[in-house]
């Protein structure tokens, strides 16, 4: 059980695809940062391709005017909970 | 002035005291910073030492402790690869002073 | 399997930024405190093993050197990802050392069985 953080706008293809591969379905992934330009409906293919839950942290989405995203919006707190509840945190970068 | 004085005077040294340039170094001044070390060097010395220049040519660092022990037991077997026996050839920090001696930088990563 | 060691990850392809060098140290390092090290080598983080480099012009250590001398320092278990390599037209013997080829697929079970991932 691994939470995956990923911050690298859609232009990085290969970081946003070398995290899926690391995933399993028991693992989470959360978009932060420019990462969180996966959640427009452009991508919502790739998105779904990805096989455990997903998050984006509201603060990054709403900085960047990403509206219309059906993921799992999560504040800080939120962040801080997925870290103790997974066994360990990798970032993409 | 003694001699050794001079010979040292026309090294450069880093502020912890390991050469500034490996290609300054001599069996001379290993000589003489053993002396400041308080240790005369045998035989025994002078393969470590050797090893430890060889070991900086191929892998371009000066090893920790781990790998030091590691190559010398590779090298001179394993009666002589142990931490305790380079403990005694080189008290203190056996990889920091027999670095220092063979005129290595400071080993990074080192306890 | 409970989870054990450090798997160190590395995407970066060398001297374009001090990553591929901060994660050779970050190894040593862990391996001077006896922690058992797996590297893992994805995406440009292969060009890191490329045989051959020559950074002397560029004022650079050269990490071939320093990468020959990870057995001395007990670390074994160098893993790169076959995808990358393919994708880069690269096949183990283009590599300065003997690695562990690993598929996509064994990806998700290489970083579970460790119990720290370090991403640098």
């Amino acid at each position: 059980m691994i939470l995956h953080t990923l911050n690298q706008a859609p232009a990085n293809t290969a970081c946003f695809q070398s995290a899926l591969s690391a995933m399993d379905e028991q693992d989470s992934l959360l978009l932060i940062e420019d990462g969180v330009y996966w959640a427009l409906p452009a991508y919502s293919d790739q998105l779904a391709s990805i096989p455990g839950r997903v998050f984006a942290l509201e603060a990054d989405i709403r900085s960047r005017g990403v509206g219309n995203s059906t993921l799992e919006c999560i504040d800080d707190s939120g962040f801080v909970q997925l870290c103790v509840s997974h066994h360990k945190v990798v970032s993409w970068f | 002035m003694t001699d050794k004085n001079i010979l040292l005077q026309s090294i450069e040294f880093d502020d912890e005291g390991y050469l500034a340039d490996l290609s300054q170094w001599s069996p001379e001044v290993a000589e003489t910073l053993a002396q400041q070390e308080g240790l005369s060097l045998t035989e025994a010395h002078w393969e470590i030492l050797y090893l430890l220049r060889e070991f900086y040519a191929l892998y371009e660092h000066a090893p920790a402790m781990r790998p030091l022990v590691k190559a010398v037991k590779q090298k001179l077997g394993d009666e002589k690869g142990k931490s305790i026996y380079l403990m005694q050839l080189f008290p203190g920090s056996p990889a920091k002073v027999s670095a220092r001696l063979a005129g290595l930088p400071k080993p990074d990563n080192c306890l | 399997m409970s989870a054990e060691g450090i798997l160190i990850m590395t995407r970066a392809a060398p001297y374009g930024s001090s990553a591929a060098r901060d994660a050779l140290d970050a190894a040593l390092t862990c391996s001077v405190f006896e922690q058992p090290v797996t590297l893992l080598f994805l995406d440009d983080g292969v060009f890191q093993l490329l045989k051959g480099q020559s950074p002397t012009e560029i004022s650079q250590k050269n990490l071939n050197a320093v990468q020959q001398s990870l057995p001395l320092y007990d670390i074994e278990r160098l893993c790169v990802s076959r995808s990358s390599l393919d994708s880069r037209g690269l096949g183990t013997d283009d590599l300065i050392l003997p690695v562990e080829v690993v598929g996509d697929a064994e990806l998700p079970q290489l970083l579970s069985q460790h119990r720290h991932v370090l991403s640098i």
